[in-house]
């Protein structure tokens, strides 16, 4: 199981009702169902994936989150979470205000813009980074959004969100020691869970 | 005419007229005594009869879904495409039936079949229908073949109002409810179509109050432009554009001359109406697009769709096609949004197609294809 499922599933109470935005092949959702017992629905716009949801046997519905949650009510499922795809959305404050509407509890992860690697690239070459975990050109990358820790962490402040808990992830090692010094400056991926409401 | 039957077709096949004595009343209020349902089924029931699958036709549609009844047929069955050995409703996989439902014209009992009770043709007499009342004698039929639960009801457009009203009606007999192009209620839009199709037909001298056929005439060309509006909906702007344009069938625009003209749209139009005009009756369509106005799924359950779909214990998945305008997207996540509201299970594709509203009986659109493919094959059966 991917390490970053592996800490959501870890946060995820039993049997409960869960929502997550783009949710690729359905595999997190798959884990959940089966460690968990959760009762989930994915959102995707990938039709290959979808199929892939639809042979795991996880409930997809096709939807552009951009266009909007309305449907959804608010506090209808316990958990909303977004993977790895914050970073796609054209407006990600107005989508992360509606998971915490949608939610009781949020969990998102990114990757890290701030990580040495990036900046690496952009100060010494003066280029856009590529790398294993972003391998897209600036032209044709899905994620038009990128932030760093920092910057999520300021976003939450302004949401008046309160953060549960924290996990950074993306190195061993020696980068596993320094990525617990300064994350914003060695970890890949964060992984938050948060909640607006009272705990 | 098919020189050979394809290797992925069901072949030919033969429909069976089935007779059930048990009277059943109707949501109206009147009873059948007896009645009849033409039917016909693809693949073979398995020991534990468990992989049967129904087919619930559309407005017009009736028993012959796939496969040819003669080498001399010009068109196989009317969804044909997706039923098959190898094909996403898939004959090595499940026992498949359809049906023409009650108050159709094509064999099963109807208005142009004969009332006991005055060995005349029902005509306009014969009662009204509720989409319910299908589902009911489609339940009888399930009785008939030995089939305790369907592993999926499978339906578009009105197909698809049969689908979900069996996963309320029958929580218990039905695995998966696949809805296609569909909508728990029409809008006034649809309804005021529905309407204009009807008054040409009611509105036709050769229509006698329903009774042509004791009048030996028949309502054709009211027939024919009931077809036609109704046509009209079934297509998109965009499609009918590509295919047609404004291309003349005959005639031309030069100056100087009256000359009529005569666009291919009009022509394409004439000939489908027609032909339609040709093959069905005028009082099952009366019957049919009433049945469509009145249904509404939600109505007995105080007008909310997430409590009826309480009742469900089936899976879904539901399928809407871009261009369509008639049951549009929208209609179909007003379905979804009640089934999650409702905590069922339910799968949603949302088809890119120029086709309009009939492109859920259109071949060759691989994403649809691959869809109910995936869809179906995680559909358990036992042996």
């Amino acid at each position: 199981m991917r390490i970053d499922h592996k800490i959501i599933l870890d946060w995820v109470e039993p049997n409960s009702r869960v929502l997550d935005l783009g949710c690729g092949d359905g595999s997190l959702l798959k884990n959940l169902t089966a460690s968990k017992q959760i009762h989930g629905y994915g959102l995707e716009i990938n039709s290959e994936n979808i199929l892939q949801c639809i042979a795991n046997g996880v409930n997809v519905i096709e939807q552009d989150i951009d266009e909007g949650l309305g449907d959804y009510d608010d506090q209808s499922f316990d958990l909303v979470i977004m993977s790895q795809t914050i970073q796609t959305m054209m407006y990600p404050e107005r989508t992360l205000e509606e998971m915490l509407r949608i939610g009781r509890q949020v969990i998102v992860t990114f990757p890290n813009f701030g990580h040495w690697k990036a900046r690496v690239q952009l100060a010494l070459h003066g280029r856009m980074p590529v790398s294993d975990l972003l391998p897209y050109e600036w032209y044709n990358t899905p994620n038009i959004h990128f932030c760093t820790f920092r910057d999520f962490e300021h976003l939450c402040s302004d949401l008046k969100v309160k953060t549960l808990n924290r996990e950074v992830i993306g190195g061993d090692g020696m980068a596993s020691f320094f990525q617990k010094l300064h994350p914003n400056l060695f970890a890949a991926t964060a992984l938050y869970r948060i909640t607006k409401g009272d705990l | 005419m098919p020189d050979s039957i394809p290797a992925n077709s069901v072949g030919l096949v033969t429909p069976l007229l089935m007779q059930f004595d048990d009277p059943l009343t109707l949501a109206c209020g009147r009873t059948l005594d007896s009645y009849q349902l033409m039917v016909e089924t693809y693949g073979t029931l398995n020991a534990s009869r468990t992989n049967a699958l129904l087919i619930c036709h559309a407005l017009s549609g009736h028993h012959h879904a796939a496969g040819y009844h003669s080498m001399e047929e010009h068109k196989p069955g009317w969804w044909d495409a997706y039923i098959g050995p190898g094909k996403p409703l898939d004959t090595n996989k499940f026992f498949i039936v359809s049906l023409n439902n009650i108050g159709g014209c094509h064999g099963s009992t109807g208005p142009v079949t004969q009332n006991p009770s005055t060995g005349q043709p029902w005509g306009g007499d014969f009662p009204a229908l509720r989409v319910r009342d299908w589902v009911h004698s489609q339940a009888r039929l399930a009785d008939a073949l030995g089939i305790q639960k369907w592993a999926a009801v499978v339906g578009g457009s009105l197909g698809g109002m049969q689908a979900m009203r069996w996963s309320l009606e029958y929580p218990d007999r039905i695995g998966h409810c696949v809805v296609i192009a569909s909508a728990m209620k029409l809008s006034a839009q649809n309804i005021a179509f529905n309407h204009a199709a009807r008054e040409a037909i009611l509105t036709d001298p050769e229509f006698h109050d329903g009774n042509f056929l004791s009048h030996s005439t028949l309502p054709k060309r009211g027939l024919s432009t009931a077809r036609v509006i109704a046509h009209l909906t079934y297509l998109s702007d965009d499609g009918m554009g590509q295919k047609f344009g404004r291309e003349l069938r005959s005639g031309s625009f030069a100056q100087g001359t009256e000359e009529p003209v005569e666009f291919q749209i009009e022509s394409y139009l004439r000939y489908q109406a027609d032909s339609f005009s040709n093959v069905f009756d005028a009082n099952t369509y009366v019957l049919m697009t009433r049945a469509l106005d009145y249904f509404d799924l939600a109505r007995e359950y105080g007008d909310d769709p997430v409590e009826a779909f309480k009742q469900a214990q089936c899976k879904y998945m539901v399928i809407s096609f871009t261009s369509d305008w008639r049951f549009s997207p929208e209609r179909s996540r007003e379905i979804v949004n009640a089934l999650i509201r409702a905590d069922r299970d339910v799968v949603y594709g949302e088809l890119e197609s120029d086709f309009g509203h009939d492109a859920f009986l259109i071949p060759n659109q691989p994403r649809y294809w691959d869809l109910l493919t995936s869809y179906m094959s995680q559909i358990e059966v036992a042996d």
